[in-house]
């Protein structure tokens, strides 16, 4: 039976398993809303924006590992969710986005609410479509949905005219798809594993520093079997917190810019260093001549050739997926007899635990003010470090990473590539859609949350009950820092002025709203607050205006340039 | 260092722009730039002169061949290769000059394809040094207009690209 090209797209996302598409109408998308109204597959979330779609739908991948769908209309619709796009890809997440597109007789003319989306969207995708015939709709789903899940993950975007929804073909989902142009490897090359073995047994100093691709490609239990083994030091980019049990004495800390004195100064004096999922990115290891100031042998698996040696030289490179490198990786080190030498790796232990006694992250606790610090710190005892932490970017985001202490993948969802601020509070959406019994947080800042705030009335209509915890000190607070230390203390445009009475605010949208303003009533709000099972609690938390993120190391110094408390 | 990257890619619309903006966006430079449908009609082949350190034209294959559509990259100048250009020159060929230039298409190898009585258009075929010697052989004064295609190139010997 011939279909229409919108009814084949709602069965092509039914028969991919869908279970939410985050989207917002529009006249060229119409016929596939029709589709979607007829139909009980999938559930359709209408936001408020479209950048809250995608980044709805990219909160939803990050927390299950599943492919995110977002559905815009054309023109500003899929302009909106540009952001959201480029957000997915810096980060590696993998997004099926449809866009819809002006009728093909029409494309070209500067017809209303065109645009070239297959062009705006070319550098910040893994890959996008144009389909200008209903016969390849549902081979071009079926690859969207392969490319976007498998090798490095990201966003794929399928931009479909009106009128290709409109015509009919014949509908048959394909089983699988095979690109000559597209093979991705996963298994890691045998000889590179084993040599990485062998410069492993015989570190002195070695340090494991794991990245985003632990998480994405759900390594956490091979990188841990992995880490215990060797009895190795660990340390985590931002992105890849929770691959990694923070609780775990051998875990370091977070590394980069505001990453533990710890951490840090081991990735700098270590001999062996194992770079699993993580690429060296200039918020991780600064300056790369500082870095090479002291020589290291470099392991790098990444499943993205173009990662390896992109920003440094590396010894043994691995092409393949962390989770299949790791496990082999265990079975060659379970099947040798040596083991690293238990004398050097106690120095190095001892080094390390040194450098772990300066307590980097301490911070003043009899301070008169709510220090952001601290309600993090009362969040993670509360809620016993089992939430879904999401955040927008800044000072926020970073007190969140350095003091709640993930133990598990997928728990910490934040925009660590792009930076996007307003990410926070649509990305906590997708990931309460994804875990409706979940307790949900977004860790927020006065200026982030108002980038994307008109999500409060998405979360009212699909009856999320998200914590937003706002640690509000009336400043773009990491600009505001960077101003004190680089700029003279002159603080341009960073003052947040006329900021709205939030508790009031949340009201009017149908949640509950609370200010808190000392540090004795912190504990007992969160406790209120996450004891509302059924309920948005938006938390203004007035905090200390002048606390900066400790430690830090100023751009384009070296790693042991670090600015302490 | 200058290479001649020799790819395959899938002959579907955009191909040429999402190598092009890779170029772009990550700042590489593109000397030249020459792609055609090969004999088999769905895919195209791309000849891109470019200059890197060893470091940059690494990546700039590993970045192409991340292209979704691409299906074979080669640096055509780490082994043996054959390298062609063609340019169409106008030069002036009034009488004092109209020996002059014949026998400098003739020396060249050249090829007189259009003739007015005040002008000659050459073809010329080669690698890319030799037509600028030919540009540098002549009074500047007497160019009227050149175009040239830019490289193509073929590995020598039995070093095939296919897919």
């Amino acid at each position: 039976m011939e279909l229409t090209g919108a009814e084949i797209v709602v069965r092509c996302l039914a028969e991919e398993g869908v279970e939410f598409v985050f989207g917002y109408p529009g006249g060229a998308v119409l016929n596939i809303y029709d589709e979607i109204f007829k139909q009980d597959k999938f559930k359709h979330v209408l936001v408020r924006h479209e950048q809250a779609a995608a980044h709805a739908a990219d909160g939803y991948a990050r927390a299950t590992g599943r492919t995110g769908v977002a559905l815009v209309t054309s023109g500003p619709g899929a302009t909106n969710a540009v952001t959201g796009i480029a957000t997915a890809y810096m980060d590696s997440i993998p997004l099926v986005v449809i866009s819809g597109q002006v009728p093909t007789p029409a494309i070209g003319m500067d017809a209303f609410q065109e645009v070239d989306m297959v062009g705006i969207t070319r550098p910040c995708v893994k890959h996008n479509f144009l389909v200008k015939d209903v016969k390849d709709i549902a081979e071009t789903i079926k690859k969207a949905f392969y490319i976007a899940s498998t090798g490095r993950p990201g966003p794929v975007v399928v931009d479909i005219p009106k009128d290709v929804t409109q015509h009919k073909a014949e509908f048959s989902y394909p089983k699988s798809v095979k690109m000559r142009s597209y093979n991705p490897v996963t298994k890691g090359h045998p000889g590179q594993i084993k040599r990485a073995v062998q410069m492993l047994l015989e570190a002195k100093r070695p340090m494991l520093y794991t990245g985003g691709g632990a998480v994405l490609s759900n390594a956490a239990e091979e990188l841990t079997q992995f880490a215990r083994l060797l009895g190795f030091p660990v340390t985590s980019t931002l992105m890849g917190l929770g691959g990694y049990p923070a609780s775990d004495p051998q875990f370091t800390g977070m590394l980069g810019m505001h990453g533990t004195y710890e951490a840090n100064m081991a990735m700098q004096h270590c001999d062996v260093l194992v770079a699993i999922g993580a690429r060296f990115d200039d918020r991780v290891i600064g300056n790369p001549e500082h870095f090479f100031q002291d020589g290291r042998r470099i392991i790098h698996i990444d499943i993205d050739p173009a990662s390896i040696a992109k920003r440094v030289k590396v010894d043994v490179p691995i092409v393949g997926s962390v989770k299949e490198v790791l496990a082999e990786m265990v079975k060659l080190i379970k099947a040798s007899k040596e083991r690293p030498e238990p004398a050097a790796l106690k120095t190095w232990w001892t080094q390390i635990e040194l450098w772990r006694s300066r307590d980097c992250m301490k911070y003043d606790r009899d301070s008169s003010l709510i220090k952001p610090q601290y309600v993090i710190e009362k969040m993670h005892e509360i809620t016993r470090g089992e939430a879904y932490v999401t955040s927008d970017v800044g000072q926020h985001q970073m007190w969140a990473a350095q003091y709640y202490k993930f133990d598990q993948p997928r728990h910490w969802i934040n925009s660590g590539g792009l930076g996007t601020m307003g990410f926070g509070l649509p990305a906590a959406m997708g990931v309460q859609f994804a875990h409706p019994e979940a307790a949900v947080a977004c860790i927020t800042g006065e200026g982030s949350i108002q980038m994307n705030i008109q999500e409060l009335a998405t979360c009212k209509q699909f009856n999320l009950p998200l914590k937003i915890i706002l640690l509000n000190n009336r400043y773009l607070g990491m600009v505001r820092q960077w101003q004190e230390f680089f700029y003279g203390n002159r603080y341009s445009e960073s003052y947040m002025d006329a900021l709205p009475d939030f508790v009031k605010l949340a009201e009017s949208y149908g949640h509950v709203g609370m200010r808190i303003e000392q540090p004795g009533d912190v504990e007992g709000a969160l406790k209120e607050a996450f004891a509302m099972k059924e309920r948005l609690v938006f938390m203004n938390f007035i905090t200390d205006q002048t606390e900066n993120v400790y430690p830090m190391i100023p751009a384009g110094k070296g790693l042991n340039e670090m600015i302490l408390v | 260092m200058r290479h001649i990257i020799s790819l395959l890619m899938e002959n579907e619309a955009g191909a040429l722009s999402r190598v092009a903006g890779l170029f772009s966006a990550r700042g590489y430079n593109i000397e030249s730039l020459t792609v055609a449908p090969t004999e088999d009609e769905t895919l195209s082949r791309m000849t891109i002169v470019t200059r890197g350190s060893d470091d940059v034209i690494e990546q700039i294959t590993k970045q192409l061949n991340k292209l979704i559509d691409v299906v074979k990259v080669v640096d055509l100048s780490e082994a043996g290769h054959i390298e062609r250009e063609l340019m169409l020159v106008k030069v002036r060929a009034e009488d004092g000059l109209r020996e002059e230039m014949k026998r400098m298409s003739d020396i060249f190898r050249g090829r007189i394809i259009d003739v007015t009585d005040k002008t000659y258009t050459i073809e010329l075929t080669g690698a890319g040094y030799k037509l600028d010697a030919f540009l540098e052989a002549l009074d500047k004064g007497a160019i009227l207009e050149t175009v040239r295609t830019g490289a193509s190139g073929i590995g020598r010997g039995d070093r095939i690209l296919k897919a």
